[in-house]
């Protein structure tokens, strides 16, 4: 059982995480896509006239059953199905985590910055409140996540969700290089 | 609602690998822009590797879904959003560590607080959504 218990490398996970594609078309015709739920979630709770929301969201109620279920997922991967032992980080990162004082590594998260008591701070806020703003703007302006165009999209050659993914990890690149040094250190 | 329980069970399911996988863990975010681990990178290729070899399959066999419909998958139409709006996401998933699926397993994982994230993401989708048309597309 220590298989289970530990960390899935790459090359099982990722095969995992392609199977969705096809699982999801043979269940119900269904495209595997996450960040459309968002959007679906406006259109069921503010609308507000908005046109872009003005459709019947009802339709899709199956992608908000899916992704939801996520986090029951998640609850059981990491509750019943892990020996939860510190992440294991390259030693590179480690050192520059240190400069900025994260030495805590009990959670797949840095809890030393993604905590209810660091969200009041400017810190926090950026992290947490700015970061996920731009996840979800970010995601609809593109049309889809990793999800939608780096999996699904990729998965059927459709050269948009290329152009997408690429401006994905430039973006992540850049922000991961030059914001988030910058962030750590506030 | 029975018609979304296998829904619900592939939900669960990528939660697991999500979790299993730590694609949604920060740190591994980090590793991956800082070009310090094959992990993400062998996750994401060998996921489009698997999905791609699927599609193919589907097509070319003409496999129909369990209700015995012709599959049918919606063409990604070209618009500047993808570069624009992919740069913006891009930006967004190194701070977070989490792109919006691994926002849901953040906080299944017990990471509460990502809930606010979640929040804010649905008001950054809200907001495009309200000046969709005086963005460049």
């Amino acid at each position: 059982m220590n298989w289970i218990l530990a960390p899935w490398p790459w090359y099982v996970s990722g095969p995992l995480i392609g199977l969705i594609v096809p699982l999801l078309l043979l269940l119900g015709n269904k495209s595997f896509a996450v960040s459309a739920t968002l959007r679906h979630i406006c259109a069921a709770c503010v609308p507000a006239n908005i046109s872009f929301f003005n459709y019947d969201w009802r339709k899709e109620a199956w992608n908000l059953f899916f992704v939801f279920s996520i986090v029951l997922g998640a609850f059981l991967g990491h509750f019943c199905l892990s020996e939860n032992a510190p992440v294991v980080v390259d030693p590179r990162l480690a050192n520059e985590l240190a400069t900025y004082h994260i030495t805590d590594y009990s959670e797949l998260i840095p809890v030393q910055i993604f905590s209810w008591s660091n969200l009041i701070s400017v810190q926090g806020f950026l992290f947490v409140v700015v970061g996920g703003f731009l996840v979800g703007f970010g995601t609809r302006y593109a049309g889809g996540c990793t999800s939608g165009h780096s999996i699904m999209g990729l998965s059927n050659l459709q050269w948009p969700s290329l152009v997408a993914t690429c401006c994905f990890m430039i973006g992540g690149f850049i922000s991961a290089n030059l914001l988030v040094p910058f962030l750590l250190a506030l | 609602m029975l018609n979304y329980i296998k829904y619900i069970l592939a939900g669960t399911a990528f939660g697991i690998i999500l979790v299993k996988s730590e694609v949604m863990s920060w740190f591994r975010i980090q590793e991956m822009f800082r070009l310090q681990s094959f992990h993400m990178y062998g996750v994401m290729g060998s996921a489009v590797v698997v999905g791609a070899l699927s599609v193919w399959l589907i097509k070319r066999y003409n496999i129909k879904s369990m209700d015995g419909e012709p599959i049918v998958i919606a063409p990604k139409k070209f618009q500047k959003g993808q570069i624009i709006g992919g740069l913006l996401f891009g930006i967004g998933w190194a701070i977070t560590g989490a792109c919006p699926g691994p926002l849901f397993a953040q906080i299944g994982s017990g990471s509460t607080v990502v809930a606010v994230s979640l929040l804010s993401a649905i008001v950054g989708v809200w907001v495009y959504g309200k000046w969709q048309h005086k963005l460049p597309h």
